[in-house]
């Protein structure tokens, strides 16, 4: 394909216009550097294109085509048709970043009602416009809380998603940094953990639900790390805040978090929406634009991307992050998410996942063998011990047109017989009723 | 909200209760109201307030907006139209390569097989994916010259960040802990801000009169404390860095490793690639040279390609072919992960679409037209703005307003903000640091020569207008549905949610 | 008004009023008309010691970050908790009102490398020629 509109005729005048006879005598490459020699397929055209890919995509099992309980980070849910409609839209999707506010105020005034929205969900004074997904985000917050505490150790619980530690630890490697990693009981962060945080702590790290799908006990964690002036930060999941209560009121300083199930698909991991918020103190520390609102100069409401100095393109090496390009697109798909389900919409949202989870929590546990992992509250996701090992199981139900759980000796060997089954409101009982009976002789 | 006190600049006396152009959703909102329906529930209810404990149960509901499905089209859309984007409008963005995004990548990012892949399915049910990302990966090895590439990173900064990653891990298993990374002063904010975040200590060199990195300079500042010396080729003059070999010998010779910021690879592509330049990585945005959409913002991507050298410590994991099936595999001294799951992978799809429609004759191309668009571009400005460097570019040009400011006291903002009237939306400004009143031009390859004369008419006439009017031109924007806004007040006093 | 003669300036348009071994310190009208509408400004932690020329401060406009550096070492003794609520201070009234710190414990021996008022008058004409 051709989208190059230079005709021959167009170039002879241009060069022309250039002062030069050929197009060579534009390049100053020196001739000591090798031109590029490279061996790259043939172009191909819209049709051979739609060939080609259509191939590709349908030598993978979807969760449209299996059923799915997979979870752990990613989850699936309905998505109203208005979100895909807009997210389409060119003059959203071939904008720019909104340098230029006067030419953006669509871009501007959608990034600032996703900015409120998440506000309220978390229960933060400020939210910013995006990051690039959950665990960076999460990094993102330890290194605001290192620099506005002046301290090295980072007190993080074992129950955090096992990838948003690692990338945590790839953030802080070489830095003096240390991470220490509180223990897990039953599934939870042991509340005898609270010896780890000390005077040197900068921050408390937690998830919200953990990373094994349980509601843990914070309070003597949480004020262990005020009294010693940690910052405490949580990483939420954004549909369990419709029924949890928002982590601003127990004590947290940051909340971050993965936005993908606020309107965008599963994608194979990404693009996804890093959350971020904050208490208004730490509006000067915080990563990413952020959108506010102001007036023109005759008076009339509009939005700019504001306290641009602690950004990279001012500040250069004293920013507050290196981010410049985020995931607006996504941000737009959640503005648009949240306020299509509505307070009512939101809240019953919630409650089916609970609804639905807990259904299929009772209905497989009362199989032959399969115990709960952990006896704690859950949200939509829950882990069980299989009787056989859960790579097998999952093995045979792909054959019979399921996505099982995660198997969790992904995450710790220890665990070798755990699953982490998620259940949202996309799975009917039907569906949850036929996982069961498979299950059920799987394990015969 | 307090009430703001409009700028100096306004034509007219701010008119309370001026109506916004849009309301906030909040302001739409009515109580009852809702779009979307959720199927009924078919298992019994759970009442939070008996799963959850105690101290979890949230009181109220979250107090999200109320709203109809047309309220909730009308505002969006409503709000699409106060955009310029460049499916509407010409974007003349040095450094952003606003080029033409092709529908095709949409069409085919967006089929099922794709978007409703879990992360964590088994590698067997994934095939088709795995596949295309291998392949990809392979596509960006030719491209770019290099061993390998990862395709984790989210975007430019975040590849900036992983090379950098790299780098110290590199130099640690040779026994070394180096501490500096050398830049220009022309460099891009996040390569400064990258190398800050990973911990090392920032040595910006003085670029030189023809506004390329000083190789003295170079030689200069480099010692034993080297890790890494990061450039733009072309840098963001738009003008090739002769010097480059010479740079790259000298850095190595200390023990240290190049890097290019790719984001200018929209001049090189099919003409040199980084490889052959002496460069031990580099990143390129998905979102600029190969055609995905800015999203207004994002999402992008940042992938990475090294030597042979660094590949061991690329993030994981990366695709690899073993027994004719595609497996995830972490290499041996990954420096580990910089985020969740394998990356932005439905928009890395577009780019490989992109890739595949135009191969390898289109993509030299894409380059041939970037050149040309941007010289003739700068024959054409020229008649109306200083050039910084007088000399040919390549896909894009500084020029300056600072001789303007003087005679006429109409700066490089003015200027831009006076071209969204005449329906352009505006180069960049003020970037590169090292030239004053700086606008960056760069037309992209997609772009027509009417639309270049239009560009290069408007901004004479500007120009004309600032020595005979200027008022008019620091006023400007007036055909948007907003004038100037006071950007002291939203600084001074954050209004950041509703 | 402060009498501007009495103060000393820097190369950096910092002003300092030096009272026994205390000094006040503040930019410049040149410079705040230079940094335009301010935003933000940091001001230095209570007792933060600095040396002579190391940064002490940030004032900020929407656009630009400016380093305000230490006329002269000193501890950090008062900073103008104002400036938070009122930003614009600096540029309405940079000499009074908009002070942005107090050092103490300053070395009155130091001060002989700053500038009187006509030196400074005269090095920014140097600078705008």
């Amino acid at each position: 394909m051709n989208f190059v509109p230079i005709t021959e005729r167009d170039q002879q005048a241009m060069l022309a216009a250039a002062g030069v006879d050929a197009f060579e005598r534009l390049l100053s490459i020196p001739p000591g550097i090798p031109r590029a020699k490279w061996n790259l397929p043939k172009g191909l055209s819209e049709p051979e294109l739609t060939g080609l890919l259509t191939g590709q995509a349908a030598r993978n099992r979807t969760v449209r085509t299996e059923v799915s309980f997979l979870g752990a980070g990613a989850t699936e849910h309905w998505i109203p048709s208005v979100v895909r409609y807009l997210f389409s839209r060119g003059e959203f999707l071939t904008a720019y970043t909104p340098y230029q506010p006067e030419a953006s105020q669509g871009t501007l005034q959608a990034m600032y009602e996703f900015q409120s929205m998440i506000c309220d969900l978390t229960g933060m004074a400020v939210a910013n416009a995006s990051l690039y997904e959950g665990a960076s985000a999460l990094a993102e917050a330890v290194v605001l809380a290192l620099r506005a505490t002046g301290r090295n150790r980072v007190a993080i619980s074992r129950t955090v998603h096992p990838e948003y530690r690692q990338t945590l630890k790839t953030y802080l490697a070489g830095s003096e940094a240390a991470l220490d990693l509180l223990p897990h009981r039953d599934g939870a962060v042991d509340p005898a953990a609270e010896s780890k945080i000390t005077d040197q702590t900068a921050c408390l790290v937690l998830q919200l639900p953990n990373a094994f799908g349980c509601i843990e006990e914070w309070a003597a964690l949480i004020r262990k790390a005020k009294a010693q002036g940690a910052l405490v930060i949580v990483s939420a999941d954004p549909i369990a805040l419709s029924v949890v209560r928002p982590p601003a009121e127990i004590g947290a300083d940051i909340v971050v978090g993965e936005g993908q199930a606020l309107g965008t698909p599963l994608l194979y991991g990404g693009p996804y929406l890093g959350l971020f918020a904050c208490r208004e103190e730490l509006l000067r520390r915080l990563p990413g634009r952020i959108v506010g609102r102001t007036r023109d100069a005759n008076g009339r409401r509009g939005f700019v991307l504001t306290i641009q100095t602690r950004e990279q393109h001012i500040r250069r090496s004293r920013a507050t992050s290196n981010i410049c390009t985020n995931e607006a697109m996504m941000a737009l798909n959640a503005a648009v998410y949240l306020a299509a389900l509505g307070k009512s919409g939101f809240r019953e949202l919630g409650v089916q996942n609970l609804s639905k989870a807990r259904y299929a929590h009772q209905t497989l546990t009362a199989l032959p063998g399969v115990e709960p992992l952990f006896d704690r509250p859950f949200f939509n996701e829950f882990a069980l011990s299989l009787p056989k090992d859960p790579e097998q199981v999952n093995a045979e139900l792909l054959k019979r047109g399921f996505l099982g759980g995660l198997a969790l000796k992904r995450w710790d060997p220890k665990l070798a017989n755990g699953w982490l089954v998620c259940v949202t409101e996309a799975r009917s009982k039907e569906q949850i009723d036929r996982f069961a009976e498979a299950l059920r002789e799987i394990l015969r | 909200m307090k009430e703001s006190i409009p700028t100096a600049e306004a034509e007219t006396q701010p008119v309370e209760g001026l109506l916004p152009v849009e309301p906030l959703l909040k302001e739409l909102s009515s109580s009852g109201r809702r779009a979307f329906e959720l199927p009924p529930l078919d298992v019994p209810a759970v009442d939070p307030a008996r799963a959850l404990p105690a101290d979890w149960v949230r009181r109220e509901p979250v107090p999200l907006p109320e709203v109809s499905e047309l309220d909730l089209v009308r505002h969006f859309l409503r709000l699409a139209h106060l955009n310029f984007s460049v499916e509407t409008h010409f974007y003349p963005l040095g450094s952003c390569t606003m080029k033409y995004n092709p529908k095709i990548n949409e069409e085919l990012s967006a089929l099922s097989g794709f978007t409703d892949l879990h992360p964590y399915q088994p590698e067997e049910s994934v095939q088709g994916m795995l596949g295309l990302l291998w392949e990809l990966e392979g596509l960006f090895r030719e491209i770019l010259g290099m061993a390998r590439v990862t395709l984790q990173p989210a975007a430019g900064a975040h590849g900036e960040f992983t090379a950098l990653l790299m780098t110290r891990a590199y130099h640690a298993s040779r026994g070394e802990k180096r501490r500096k990374v050398i830049l220009p002063d022309s460099a891009h904010g996040t390569n400064p801000a990258s190398a800050a975040l990973c911990g090392f200590e920032v040595v910006e060199i003085p670029s030189n009169a023809r506004g390329r990195v000083s190789l003295e300079a170079v030689r200069k500042a480099v010692d034993g404390e080297t890790a890494l010396l990061m450039m733009t080729n072309p840098n963001t003059l738009g003008l090739f860095e002769e010097e480059v070999l010479k740079i790259s010998e000298a850095v190595h010779a200390a023990g240290g490793l190049m890097y290019l910021d790719g984001a200018n690879m929209n001049a090189l592509l099919g003409l040199v690639r980084p490889g052959d330049m002496g460069f031990d990585m580099v990143h390129v945005n998905i979102h600029k040279t190969f055609s995905i959409p800015h999203g207004s913002g994002g999402p992008g991507g940042g992938p990475v390609g090294v030597g042979p050298a660094l590949a061991p410590f690329l993030p994981g994991p990366l695709v690899e072919e073993r027994e004719g099936a595609f497996r995830l595999v972490s290499p041996e001294q990954s420096i580990g992960r910089v985020r969740s799951f394998f990356g932005n992978v439905n928009a890395l799809i577009r780019a490989y679409v992109y890739i595949r429609a135009l191969g390898g004759a289109g993509l030299k191309r894409v380059a041939e037209g970037a050149i040309l668009n941007a010289n003739y571009l700068k024959a054409k400005v020229s008649e109306a703005l200083e050039i910084a460097v007088d000399e040919p570019c390549m896909h894009e040009f500084i020029a300056t307003a600072a001789p303007l400011k003087k005679a006429t006291g109409v700066r490089a903002l003015d200027i831009a903000k006076r071209l969204l009237d005449y329906g352009f939306y505006a180069p960049t400004i003020y970037f590169p640091l090292i030239v004053p009143e700086a606008l960056m031009i760069e037309p992209s390859e997609t772009e027509s020569r009417a639309t270049l004369d239009a560009f290069a008419e408007a901004l004479s006439r500007i120009v004309a207008e600032a020595r005979t009017d200027p008022d008019r031109v620091r006023r400007a924007p007036r055909n948007c549905p907003v004038s100037r806004l006071d950007e002291v007040q939203a600084a001074r006093e954050p209004d950041l949610r509703w | 008004m402060a009498d501007l003669e009495k103060l000393k300036y820097t190369k950096t348009h910092e002003w300092i009023r030096v009272e026994g071994n205390k000094g006040v310190v503040g930019i410049t009208d040149h410079a705040q008309q230079e940094i335009s509408d301010v935003v933000f400004v940091e001001v230095p932690a209570l007792g933060k010691t600095v040396g002579a020329g190391e940064e002490a401060a940030v004032v900020e406009s929407v656009k630009s970050a400016f380093s305000i550096y230490a006329p002269v070492a000193g501890k950090v003794a008062r900073a103008n908790e104002e400036l938070a609520k009122n930003p614009g201070r600096v540029n309405a009234a940079p000499y009074a009102e908009g002070w942005i710190f107090e050092l103490e414990g300053i070395d009155a021996g130091n001060l002989e490398g700053l500038m009187d008022l006509p030196q400074y008058e005269q090095f920014v004409q140097g600078k705008e020629a």
